[in-house]
């Protein structure tokens, strides 16, 4: 890889302090466990002056698990989050999606926040410096054509963060500090279908917790995602799915997906399934809801379709599996 | 550019250097400290070969910075030998023929370690996932997984 364009580390000892550089030093960039900004600076397709390291803030690894909820410090490592027997217990989906991000040497010190505002990644993006240049570079950084979609006006790159999705499906908030105060929203409205400017947050605005309500009582959920190489690979889709009730009768049913649109989303008209028993009927409408609403494009090197098929066909497994479950 | 004064513990032994921000630590432990045991692999954070340990975690030198690591205790695959012998680990890489090449096998080794500390006595599967942030293009693994759990026997 390339050398590392120079930059200032930055490392505040209080979120005020982070904010007050974000705000006031020209190119500022959050840093928190690296994992994805240090291979994209090498790549050239970031080239921040400074970089504001988070990791000295204080309470921001703190986990908090009560009956009234989990609170989850954006800088918890994936490593604590995915060990947790509480939230193992609680909140499995999260538990599952941690464990299966990356590699050990990752999830040491890559964080929930960084998870949660990693970079949309696609084949045309995700190059060296030399690579995108030989292509023109490409509608997300540098050119003016997406590459996987010439005729659209948008960047198609795709957002391949496993937290979101399980975060969503548990009904999940996130907590945001930035120069014009603090506020709190739903995980899914964090993002954008934008695959260049994907996050909704404002300018030097930081992801400070995420807060997860109790889960109802017969609650149970699961994610699981497909990829290449079991390890380090990110999801070429991921599906987070939690069921209320039985296989008798589902309250209701929470779905979201990551890695096939260029943001992660809850899987919209779930409500018709509320009522109703987990049967092949509901199985198969469940199936061709994901086909619909999930819009994989050419950004990695599987198929498009294969991708929208496995996303449908791991919605269904879980949701088979879930109300099995006693 | 701009440096700074970066002191910490590598195998051990107190270090104080000036290090550039954007200096990774991959970098410092070969270039400044010429511990060249710690591979350069894929550069990227998909091959594990540059694997060490940061206060005892496993760690990928080529995506950590080392002004970051302020203050913390490095281990590398230097630190394991004592007086010129191996650790129980490496003879086991050794013994069980876990080593072809050798390139991955520092960072092999130093996700083994990570593992035997916190789970002497891992099953294969906690061996397995312990390593899946580790390419090797000789062995197939299952001399290596061999390796891991001789050690784990050889220790208990």
């Amino acid at each position: 890889m390339e050398r590392m364009a120079a930059f200032e580390l930055r490392r505040p000892e209080s979120l005020a302090h982070a904010i007050e550089l974000m705000a006031t030093v020209p190119g500022a960039r959050v840093l928190a466990g690296g994992t994805d900004l240090v291979p994209n600076l090498r790549h050239g397709l970031e080239a921040p002056a400074t970089l504001v390291d988070l990791s000295g803030v204080p309470g921001f690894a703190g986990l908090d698990l009560t009956p009234a909820g989990a609170r989850i410090g954006a800088g918890v490592t994936l490593a604590t989050l995915a060990a947790d027997r509480l939230v193992q217990a609680a909140l499995p989906a999260v538990a599952q999606a941690a464990a299966s991000i990356a590699g050990p040497g990752h999830r040491s010190v890559a964080t929930v926040g960084g998870n949660l505002c990693l970079d949309t990644r696609c084949v045309w993006y995700n190059q060296s410096e030399w690579w995108r240049r030989s292509n023109g570079y490409c509608l997300k950084r540098g050119g003016d054509v997406c590459h996987v979609a010439p005729q659209g006006g948008r960047c198609h790159a795709a957002f391949c963060g496993d937290l979101a999705p399980a975060l969503i499906a548990c009904g999940a908030q996130a907590e945001l500090a930035g120069p014009e105060g603090s506020r709190t929203i739903a995980v899914e409205d964090l993002y954008r279908d934008d695959g260049r400017a994907h996050l909704a947050l404002g300018s030097g605005e930081i992801v400070v917790a995420v807060v997860v309500p109790p889960q109802p009582a017969r609650a149970r959920s699961a994610y699981r995602k497909a990829r290449v190489r079991a390890a380090i690979d990110f999801p070429l889709a991921g599906v987070a799915v939690r069921v209320t009730g039985d296989r008798e009768r589902i309250e209701r049913l929470d779905v979201a997906l990551t890695g096939t649109n260029s943001r992660p989303f809850r899987l919209a008209e779930t409500e018709a399934f509320a009522g109703r028993a987990v049967d092949d009927a509901l199985v198969a409408e469940l199936g061709k809801a994901v086909q619909r609403q999930a819009g994989p494009m050419r950004t990695s090197v599987t198929s498009s379709n294969w991708r929208r098929q496995v996303a449908a066909t791991y919605a269904q497994r879980l949701v088979r599996e879930l109300a099995a479950t006693p | 550019m701009n440096k700074r004064l970066l002191s910490l513990t590598v195998n051990g032994r107190r270090r104080e250097e000036a290090v550039a921000d954007a200096t990774l630590l991959l970098d410092f432990l070969r270039e400044t400290l010429g511990l060249t045991g710690t591979k350069r692999g894929c550069d990227g954070g998909e091959c594990g070969a540059c694997t060490v340990l940061v206060d005892g975690a496993p760690r990928l030198s080529c995506l950590t910075l080392a002004a970051r690591c302020e203050g913390t205790k490095v281990e590398t695959i230097e630190s394991l030998a004592e007086g010129g012998r191996m650790s129980a680990l490496q003879a086991a890489f050794h013994e069980k023929l876990g080593a072809q090449c050798g390139f991955c096998t520092p960072g092999m080794v130093m996700a083994a370690e990570a593992l035997l500390r916190t789970d002497p006595s891992p099953g294969e599967d906690a061996i397995r996932a312990a390593l899946a942030g580790n390419l090797c293009r000789c062995t197939g693994y299952v001399k290596i997984i061999e390796a891991v759990d001789s050690a784990a026997r050889g220790a208990r």
